[in-house]
């Protein structure tokens, strides 16, 4: 029940190339006959290393996407962005704190922020940046936190950003902080770990590894799931 | 909708069976039905797939011939210019690999006070630990213990596994969780602070801890900013061709090559440890592949010239849920917390035709036999067969919204193709997803090479013939702190002299004697999807 794959004119940095429609921007370099190096990582929406831009013949408007979950499209003109620079601070976490001031000596550019939400409009994850950018600047850790969580650093926020923001790294050390020092702890973990290092397993998993296949064998099929 | 007409007319079924199906458990397979389904359907034991290495310190043992061709290859430098004594890079450890093993193996290194390097073939986090979703397991609650995890894990291997690191995996795990915590990866949790923790394939506790289903890039990005807030040396897109070796013997740095201005580079160093992460990339009897753009097995090529024996590399994991349809999304992984919550495979009936947290071993044989054998598989415009995956019982089961909150990778990446795994079922079939086996280690890392260390994906024996879903998130971190903690102690003790290729041109001679290096060249680096 194989339909017939139909094929598609676009462009590689300007010169004319036919594939298959059911190829993403990355298998389409590929099919073009690319051997990428930069710009492919996991190549499936997870690492960001994909970040591309792109237009459609015939319409005005600068489109951006994560090249591997973007289905290639007639007329369209593709670049690479195969790096884009970005500034992290550095910091020992045990010697800062959840708090505007720290965090301001870190990343002092998130407080220029113009407003404009390029950010948010270019996100390939729909995150609103901005918003988050918004709790950083009130020292909102958590919300930021939270907002942030589903970026996958790649860059397009920061291409775009007039103040010259660098989101992805601002809200990566905005989760570390939130994590570190606001999250809850979980009591049972910390009496957990005391009772592994105290060595009071030992004496049983010792009996598991003497046991033979047929003992072990019997024990991991009747025991008892949860 | 990117389902066409036929398939929408077959998800009717899907959705006719669904109101009989929430709260029902299908039985799991007895012992006996589980050694029957993988017998015959799982792909290890295709023989077809599969051939006796000629050379190396192995010889004879059975391996994937796509693994063969690269083991049995010859070497990039054959031919090369190369002055041994001009070295680009010298430190204590070498780290070769940038995943969330060999991040960890470094932090733990610079830790100890030595110097440290880290050389890798993409960028830094550009790996499979990446891509991981569904979560990383602990005994950390009060109904378990190391030792019933560890029943899991041995029992989830075949029994295979070897004790005192499937010990060291087990006991390791709750140190781990309080360690990424401790540099602020941020774990799925109630309001008191409680881990969040559910099943996974293989289970017998609730202890699979997750971070949404971005587990393994919150612990990547984390480990990663970690590395650059220490200072850590971080050379990308400079993949190791070869190892060093000293006039002993002894691992002793490694070459690498630049990828953009094509040059060899020495770098020399005390200890080396292999973090190159797994070979999906290798596409073993023709699946398509969850693995990210560099997983291509370097890491074995590297160790096993040198003299690293391997364990278990006939042993691979196909994911039972890889996405099959649309196809952009083919190979790609459908995490296994989908099944996790309760979605369910079904055949072109509608019909369960298996427990949905089988081991993926047996899951995976399962879909085959469905499809190959029974012939109830869902015919796709592709020209292959899929089996759904009911991913709206879950909405039904735990209540609208649980897909938005538990599984926004997924909506979000099925949804960029047409389809809302809210209201419509997945086609999946099972892909190529792990190297179960790999280089030999012990619990320290060390590999059967002096000074040589091998943390994640690479090494194996760990998991035996099957890891479970979230014990490779566990074991990169484990093994990858206790590599870089063994390494940087072992390098205060090393003058390693007589740095030498000596290994790999024996090697090469040792494949010609037997005629099967077929003009190949290997670590291949990067796969080939260009079109001639
Ligand atoms: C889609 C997906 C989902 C998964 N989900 C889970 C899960 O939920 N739970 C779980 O426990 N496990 C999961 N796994 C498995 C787990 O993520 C991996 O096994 C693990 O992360 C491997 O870590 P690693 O550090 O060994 O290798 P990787 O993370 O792959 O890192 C290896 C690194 O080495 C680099 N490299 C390769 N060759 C060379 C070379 N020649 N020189 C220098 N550098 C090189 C690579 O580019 C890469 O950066 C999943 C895997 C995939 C692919
Ligand atoms: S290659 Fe990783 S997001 Fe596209």
């Amino acid at each position: 029940m194989a339909d017939a794959i139909r094929m598609i004119d676009l462009y590689v940095m300007g010169k004319q190339y036919t594939v298959p429609e059911t190829l993403t921007i990355i298998e389409a370099l590929e099919y073009a006959g690319y051997q990428i190096k930069r710009g492919c990582g996991c190549r499936a929406g997870f690492c960001g290393a994909c970040a591309t831009v792109y237009r459609i013949a015939g319409d005005f408007e600068l489109k951006v996407g994560l090249a591997c979950q973007t289905k290639v499209e007639p007329g369209m003109y593709l670049a690479q962005i195969p790096f884009f620079p970005g500034r992290k601070a550095l910091f020992d976490l045990e010697r800062i704190r959840p708090s505007v001031a720290d965090f301001a000596r870190l990343y002092p550019e998130v407080f220029r922020c113009l407003g404009c939400s390029s950010c948010t409009k270019v996100c390939p994850q729909d995150i609103d940046v901005m918003q988050y950018i918004a709790y950083l600047q009130r020292g909102d850790f958590a919300r930021a936190a939270d907002l942030s969580f589903d970026c996958v650093m790649c860059g397009l926020c920061v291409s775009r950003c007039p103040a010259h923001i660098v989101h992805y790294n601002a809200a990566l050390t905005a989760r570390r902080l939130y994590s570190r020092y606001l999250a809850p702890p979980d009591a049972f973990l910390k009496e957990r770990v005391r009772a592994i290092e105290a060595g009071a397993f030992d004496h049983e998993l010792q009996q598991l590894i003497d046991a033979d296949k047929t003992r072990l064998q019997e024990l991991y099929n009747n025991r008892d799931i949860e | 909708m990117v389902y066409t007409p036929h398939l929408q007319e077959l998800m009717k079924k899907v959705e006719e069976t669904r109101p009989s199906r929430v709260g029902v458990h299908y039985p799991r397979m007895t012992a006996a039905e589980r050694q029957e389904v993988l017998r015959r359907f799982h792909p290890d034991f295709i023989e077809a797939g599969f051939r006796q290495l000629q050379v190396g310190v192995d010889k004879g043992s059975r391996v994937p011939l796509e693994m063969a061709d690269i083991l049995e290859a010859g070497s990039r430098l054959r031919g090369a210019a190369l002055d041994l004594n001009r070295c680009a890079y010298d430190v204590d450890v070498l780290v070769i690999g940038g995943g969330g093993a060999g991040a960890s193996a470094a932090l733990e290194a610079c830790a100890a006070g030595v110097s440290v390097m880290v050389a890798t073939k993409l960028r830094f986090g550009d790996a499979n630990t990446m891509m991981a979703q569904g979560g990383i397991q602990a005994a950390d609650k009060p109904n378990d213990t190391p030792c019933i995890h560890y029943l899991d894990v041995v029992g989830g291997g075949g029994f295979y596994n070897v004790p005192e690191l499937a010990r060291a995996l087990v006991m390791d795990a709750p140190l781990v969780i309080e360690w990424l915590e401790s540099l602020g990866a941020m774990f799925d949790k109630k309001e008191d602070g409680t881990m969040n923790t559910i099943h996974g394939g293989g289970t017998s506790r609730k202890r699979m801890h997750a971070a949404r289903d971005y587990t393994g890039a919150e612990i990547m990005r984390t480990l990663r900013d970690e590395v650059y807030n220490r200072g850590i040396k971080v050379v990308e897109f400079c993949p190791a061709v070869e190892l060093l070796l000293d006039s002993s013997g002894r691992a002793a740095g490694a070459v690498l090559f630049n990828l953009e201005t094509e040059e060899y580079l020495i770098a020399r160093a005390k200890t080396v440890i292999i973090a190159t992460g797994g070979s999906g990339r290798l596409h073993y009897q023709g699946f398509p592949t969850s693995n990210h753009y560099g997983a291509t097995g370097d890491g074995l090529v590297l160790g096993y010239r040198a003299g690293a024996k391997t364990i278990f590399a006939d042993s691979i994991q196909y994911h039972p849920t890889g996405g099959a349809y649309p196809p952009q999304l083919l190979g790609l992984l459908v995490t296994e917390k989908t099944r996790g919550l309760g979605g369910t495979p079904l055949n072109i009936n509608g019909a369960q035709f298996v427990y949905h947290l089988e081991t993926r071993d047996v899951e995976s044989s399962a879909i085959i036999r469905e499809c190959k054998e029974r012939g109830l598989g869902v015919p796709l415009p592709t020209g292959s067969t899929a089996v759904w995956l009911d991913s709206p019982l879950i909405e039904l089961t735990h209540g609208e919204g649980t897909i938005e909150r538990q599984l926004p990778a997924m909506l979000r990446q099925f949804a960029r193709f047409g389809v809302d795994i809210r209201k419509e079922p997945m086609l999946i079939y099972p892909t190529l997803h792990y190297q179960n086996g790999g280089l030999l280690i012990d619990e320290h890392g060390r590999s059967t090479v002096e000074n040589l260390y091998v943390a994640g994906e690479t090494a194996g024996g760990i998991h035996g013939r099957n890891r479970l879903m979230g014990n490779s998130l566990l074991d990169i971190v484990v093994f990858g702190r206790r590599a870089g903690r063994h390494a940087a102690a072992r390098s205060g003790e090393v003058r390693p002299d007589g740095f030498s290729l000596e290994h790999v041109w024996n090697y090469e001679k040792e494949l010609e004697s037997t005629g099967s290096a077929g003009g190949r060249v290997a670590p291949i680096l990067l796969p080939r999807y260009t079109h001639r």
